[in-house]
């Protein structure tokens, strides 16, 4: 796979001359590391559409506003950044701020990019720069009045957003910084994974404890037993990352493309590095669950014993590296059932990688159950085997459901 | 060349998709070029579509009453629980001959026609639906003018069962359609019928399944593996669930 | 008009088990490979998921998985006295359609065939004198021997994680496995699956009468597995949906769950799905294939060129395909001369069913390969002196299903409907166990396939015919097959037992196995073979014909072992010969 990559990059240095000659001379080195970087960024994924050329933007992002569409980050002058200075480039990734003194919206992550070092950043734009050019204009974003004035983002990033590259924490090891700087600099993990506060902006004290997005749960990334990585060891967060699965859990839905776009391109090292910070962030215990109703319950445990054994196994010990584990299960303990609801909707395909190729998948239940019967079985899985969560109801597997339709509509 | 995961993605559409109760999936086809991964899109479902029933779809009141008949002489209600008639098997024909099956959408159904030995199999050139239109006629045709006026429906169980025999030995003719075909085709739809899943408007309550003990729907039996010649009482189970999975009060 | 696409390496017609074995074999080699499938894409989640596969009428009574006669069938008859008609419903056999094919439906049994196997002729003649081949008896040595295929058949077997006790390694008599097995160079990859209580009661009873019964190789997984490939599969969970169905828990092997997760990610790789080949395009000499014309769904023809074209579509198609695109000499069996539609063959089975008073089988708890087997009758394992036939077959207590519609056992005499048979039916349906013969069947110069003369499909080519019926030496092998079966099963001291042999002609209509042998088959000799021994054909060298297609008779074994190591054999002499020289392989 990747003598691909090599010879395409060496394919398109050569035909990328002659907008590399208004840039400063560049090494191939530092072409390869914007790569690395992109990856790691994962801006493929925001900023191409499904079947459309790489990096030239217009793909819809769904925000709790309303729906922007990404930018075209490759060479062209008209449509994308080809006409930009790199110093026009770095005050995007960290300031927000595009060419014309244009906001940006958040939707791009830049309070995360905020962190990257000047290097890194140019590096990225060293590497785009061997993009071939697209042209593509991407639609205007579709947003509830008055958010669409984007010098509304001035107040924003006035309360909300605090610009500055990343600094050692001198009292940590080399690793864990690097972990860090992947984390909170171009991994953006938070961007999904922190809760968001109603205008949208991150909840820092709450870093990395979990947020509904786009109508799955990220779940927490603390070291929490119950709900976090606390049961996981850094090899196996390093591990899920690398090859999309561990023995407690597969990469799923937003997070599969994640794990194929971006961390299984990252090396051993790094991998590691995130580990290692993740697994130093505080645990918050989780919130107490009131006991689920017995009805619920029983219902639960027939579902359950008769639709969901086969694979997860009616002791809840799954077929590790293949069907998650569902005792002890942390993401089935999220205190937002988002995920849990929408899997048994809809299914969910573990990712495909080239260490872990069987995308094993979980089929759909939509079809066959109904609200009630959704809502007894989650609430079953959440509170059997020792685990202990908050009940589903009916309802919010209604409005799950509906939500979802729409979607595909 | 950008990385193959996002401009390699398969063409398959996604969206919940539904075979149909004929079982054979049918949706309008499309050849499709697949490369780079395994397809797959979330909520599709090649699931079953249940019937719902209320009324016939397909027989005329005549032929209901017929098939009422006959199906509780092949099956009949006894100490040991319900019969065909009473698993709802009626609905299940009904809306079997309404759907492909009844149309013989995959059989060969072109000609030439020819009678054949007994080895080369079915030749009738009629479909389920024509077959079971025509006998029926037939039958009862049969009946009124060996049985003082009488159709089938109306006879004695005793004198139904003659006739059902005759028909099964082919010692009865009928004019538009072959004797045997007609018995054993009802005979298999009938047994179907009791057997299938609930879904399909037979075996209702689970009637069948109940009657031999045979758990349904199920697809972990690994608990049971090793409980060599016990008992497992292991309440049926159909691809729509059964009553414990709704939550009581 | 047919549109021309670009050339491809390899093209491969129908994408089963042999299409996606070597799919991956010469994608490796670093070849462009396209496969194209007339049936649709289908995978566990979405098309057989533990949520609905367990739907008996719609599967296997409504044949929602198999080939649909309307859409191509065959015709029928028994010999050429008769006049072949339209086989208008499946009955006998299910052929597969789609990705994955009859490797989908398939019970997972997973046999390799004896070493006397491949040479019948020369074995029998040498035991038992030429006498025992009757003149019309058409078998002959395979051109390859057990010892060459060995490799290939581990191959497929840790493709595919076979649960199973070896019964000779290197050489060496093992414990519980058969010990008439050819020496196989490791044990299986993964140990025999948990038995249930059917099948233990006749093992019993067959080490009472001292024979040495083994565990059925299975593709059902005893436990979650990982191939080389790979490829991960998960346990089985003995539902009994298993034969004629999907597994919805990636727990029978299959191209989807051993292959294609690897395959598909290639960049060298394509599948096209709902695109029917119609014919295999010659130069003009007639030596050499050039291309492939395939319709797809909508009635757009495509011309797709290849160097290599290799049919890996089901026995029945490929020897059809053959037939229409004119590639090898069509067999005559008035004058024995052509090659083919020769030595077609099948299998003959029968049962003995045993009832209990005091015994719950449960039947419904069962696999697709889940049993114990008697081999002392298989092959040549036992002396035929005096019997009149040669060939043999296996004995076996499966426990595959309870499915209702298709197993409810009622005693000898019991009516088919009525009071009585509803009763005897709920009265011994746990309590009933079948014992199954599995038997060879020799090729005969009668039993053949050709172009039906009246008989056409909805694309307007000739359907293809089948002649075929069982000899003598069949039924004499069979009742003594089912004799032997009877012993055991009185060994077993059911309360009462039902016998039945298989009588008469050959009949289209009961289900007996999807084991469709020959019409193509290898040999050494161009004269009474359509491929060589890597099976290339003799005629057009850059074709090769991949399935049972190659059998030239039926042993009493399943076939997909062999046919799956028979892939990866033929993969290997394209990729370490073909490959560097193409061109015939063997000197005719």
């Amino acid at each position: 796979m990747h003598k691909h990559y090599v010879i395409a990059g060496a394919v398109v240095l050569a035909s990328g001359c002659a907008s590399l000659a208004l840039a400063k001379e560049t090494s191939f080195e530092t072409v390869q590391k914007g790569k690395y970087l992109t990856q790691a960024a994962d801006c493929v994924a925001c900023h191409t559409v499904e079947n459309g050329k790489p990096f030239a933007g217009g793909r819809a992002i769904e925000t709790p506003f309303g729906t922007i569409y990404s930018a075209n980050i490759t060479p062209d002058r008209e449509t994308g950044i080809g006409a930009w200075s790199d110093d026009e480039f770095y005050r995007a990734m960290h300031e927000g701020i595009g060419p014309d003194g244009k906001r940006l919206y958040p939707a791009f992550p830049y309070p995360y990019f905020t962190k990257m070092t000047r290097e890194d950043v140019l590096a990225i734009r060293a590497y785009l720069n061997t993009i071939p050019p697209a042209s593509n204009r991407r639609p205007d974003p579709k947003l509830t009045w008055p958010l669409g004035y984007r010098a509304l983002m001035r107040g924003w990033n006035w309360v909300f957003f605090q610009e500055g590259t990343f600094t050692q924490n001198s009292e940590k090891s080399a690793e864990w910084n690097r972990g860090a700087y992947l984390v909170e600099g171009p991994g953006h993990c938070g961007a999904c994974h922190t809760p968001k506060n109603t205008l949208g902006g991150d909840k820092r004290s709450n870093a990395l404890e979990g947020n509904q997005i786009q109508h799955w749960f990220a779940p927490k990334l603390d070291n929490d037993r119950q709900n976090g990585l606390g049961a996981w060891s850094v090899d196996e967060i390093a591990e899920y990352l690398k090859t999309g699965r561990n023995r407690h859990s597969g990469a799923t839905g937003l997070m599969g493309e994640v794990v194929a776009n971006s961390t299984s391109k990252l090396d051993d090292a790094d991998l590691h590095a995130i580990a290692v910070y993740l697994k130093d962030v505080t645990a918050v215990a989780p919130e107490l669950a009131s006991k689920p109703e017995q009805a619920q319950m029983d219902a639960g445990e027939a579902i359950f014993a008769d639709s969901c054994a086969a694979c997860h196994q009616s002791n809840g010990k799954g077929v590790p590296h293949m069907f998650p584990p569902l005792a002890a299960n942390a993401n089935a303990q999220s205190s937002d059932p988002t995920s849990v609801m929408r899997v048994i909707l809809e299914g969910a395909r573990t990712v495909a990688t080239d260490a872990r190729p069987t995308p094993s998948s979980m089929p759909a239940y939509g079809w066959k159950l109904r609200d009630a019967e959704i809502a007894a079985v989650a609430t079953y899985v959440r509170n059997s085997w020792g685990n202990a969560a908050s009940a589903v109801t009916p309802a919010q597997v209604k409005t799950l459901r509906s939500a979802l339709h729409a979607t595909t509509q | 060349m950008a990385p193959h995961d996002i401009s390699r993605r398969n063409i398959l559409s996604a969206g919940l998709v539904v075979g149909s109760a004929s079982a054979l999936g049918h949706l309008p086809s499309e050849s499709k070029t697949i490369a780079g991964e395994m397809p797959w899109a979330p909520g599709v479902a090649n699931a079953p579509e249940p019937i719902t029933p209320d009324g016939y779809q397909f027989v005329s009141p005549d032929e209901a009453a017929f098939i009422d008949a006959a199906i509780s002489r092949l099956i009949p209600a006894d100490e040991l629980g319900a019969g065909a008639r009473e698993a709802g098997v009626a609905t299940f024909i009904d809306r079997q001959l309404a759907g492909s099956f009844g149309a013989a959408e995959t059989w060969y159904m072109q000609g030439p026609w020819g009678e054949g030995s007994k080895s080369q199999g079915y030749q009738t050139r009629l479909t389920p639906a024509q077959l079971y239109r025509a006998a029926i006629k037939a039958i009862d045709e049969h009946c009124h003018a060996t049985f003082s006026g009488k159709s089938f429906a109306e006879l004695a169980p005793a004198q139904q069962d003659q006739v059902l025999t005759g028909l099964e030995k082919g010692e009865i003719k009928l004019k538009s359609a072959e004797a045997v075909t007609f018995f054993e085709t009802l005979l298999q739809n009938t047994i179907e019928g009791f057997f299938s899943d609930p879904i399909y408007g037979g075996n209702r309550e689970m009637a069948g399944w109940k009657l031999i003990g045979f758990p349904g729907a199920r697809y972990d039996y690994r608990p049971y593996v090793a409980k060599h010649g016990e008992k497992l009482n292991l309440p049926p189970v159909g691809i729509k669930g059964r009553a414990e999975w709704t939550p009581r009060g | 008009m047919a549109r021309k696409l670009p050339s491809a390496d390899v093209v491969l017609v129908g994408f089963g088990w042999t299409g996606a074995i070597l799919g991956q074999e010469l994608t490796d080699a670093g070849l462009q490979v396209v496969a194209i499938e007339r049936g649709s894409w289908r995978d566990t989640p979405t098309d057989f998921a533990v949520t609905f596969a367990q739907d008996e009428l719609r599967y296997y009574w409504r044949h929602a998985l198999f080939q649909q006669p309307a859409r191509e069938t065959l015709t029928f008859r028994n010999n050429a006295t008769e006049t072949a008609l339209p086989m208008r419903r499946l009955g006998s056999f299910l052929p597969g359609t789609g990705v994955g094919g009859a490797g989908i439906h398939w019970n997972g049994m997973t046999f390799r065939f004896l070493p006397s196997d491949f040479i019948a002729k020369s074995h029998n003649t040498e035991r038992y004198g030429a006498d025992a081949v009757p003149a019309d008896m058409t078998i002959q040595d395979w051109g390859v021997t057990y010892d060459e295929l060995e490799p290939y058949y581990d191959k497929f077997e840790y493709l595919c994680g076979i649960a199973g006790k070896a019964g000779n390694i290197k050489g060496k008599i093992q414990d519980g496995g058969n010990p008439f097995e050819g020496a196989r160079s490791r044990d299986y990859p993964t140990p025999p699956m948990d038995m249930v209580y059917g099948p233990t009661l006749f093992a019993n009873a067959a080490k009472e009468l001292g024979h040495r019964p083994f565990p059925g190789p299975s593709a059902n997984m005893s436990r979650a597995y990982t191939n080389p490939l790979g490829a991960q599969l998960a346990p089985c969970t003995y539902c009994g949906f298993c034969e004629k169905y999907g597994c919805g828990n990636y727990s029978k092997a299959s191209a989807q769950t051993t292959i294609l997760p690897v395959l598909l990610r290639k960049d060298n790789f394509e599948l096209r799905t709902e695109s029917e080949v119609t014919r295999v395009n010659l130069d003009a000499s007639g030596k050499r294939a050039v291309s492939v014309t395939y319709v797809d769904a909508q009635g757009q023809e495509y011309e797709q060129p290849g160097e290599l074209i290799i049919l890996c579509a089901y026995q029945l198609h490929n020897v059809r395909l053959l037939l229409l695109s004119g590639i090898g000499t069509p067999y005559d069996s008035a004058t024995g001369l052509g090659v083919v539609g020769r030595n077609y063959a099948y299998q003959i089975t029968s049962s003995v069913d045993v009832f209990f008073d005091d015994k719950i089988i449960n039947p419904f708890i069962g696999a697709g390969s889940l049993g114990m087997i008697v081999d002392e009758f298989n092959g040549d394992n036992f002396d035929h002196t005096g019997l009149g036939f040669i060939g043999g077959g296996y004995i076996a207590g499966w426990n595959t299903n309870g499915r209702p519609i298709e197993t409810h056992r009622t005693p000898q005499g019991v009516p088919r409907w009525g009071e009585k048979w509803k009763r005897a039916v709920a009265e011994n349906y746990l309590k009933s166990f079948s014992l199954a013969t599995h038997g060879a069947v020799m090729s005969h110069r009668a039993n053949a396939l050709d172009l039906d003369p009246t008989y056409r499909d909805i694309l307007g080519r000739p359907l293809m015919r089948m002649t075929f019926d069982f000899t003598d030496n069949e039924h004499r092998m069979s009742d003594y097959l089912t004799d032997r079966a009877a012993e055991i099963a009185k060994a077993m001291r059911p309360r009462e037992m039902k016998v039945t042999k298989r009588t008469g002609s050959y009949s289209i209509v009961p289900y007996q196995t999807t084991h469709n042998t020959g019409g193509a088959i290898m040999g050494t000799d161009p004269k009474s073979s359509a491929i060589n021994r890597y099976l290339q054909s003799w005629d057009v060298p850059n074709v090769f014909v991949m399935g049972s297609t190659a059998f030239p008779q039926n042993p009493g074994y399943n076939p997909t072992g062999t046919v799956g190591a028979l892939a990866y054999w033929a993969a290997d002499a394209i990729k370490t010969q073909y490959m560097k020289n193409p061109g015939p392989l063997v000197q005719a």
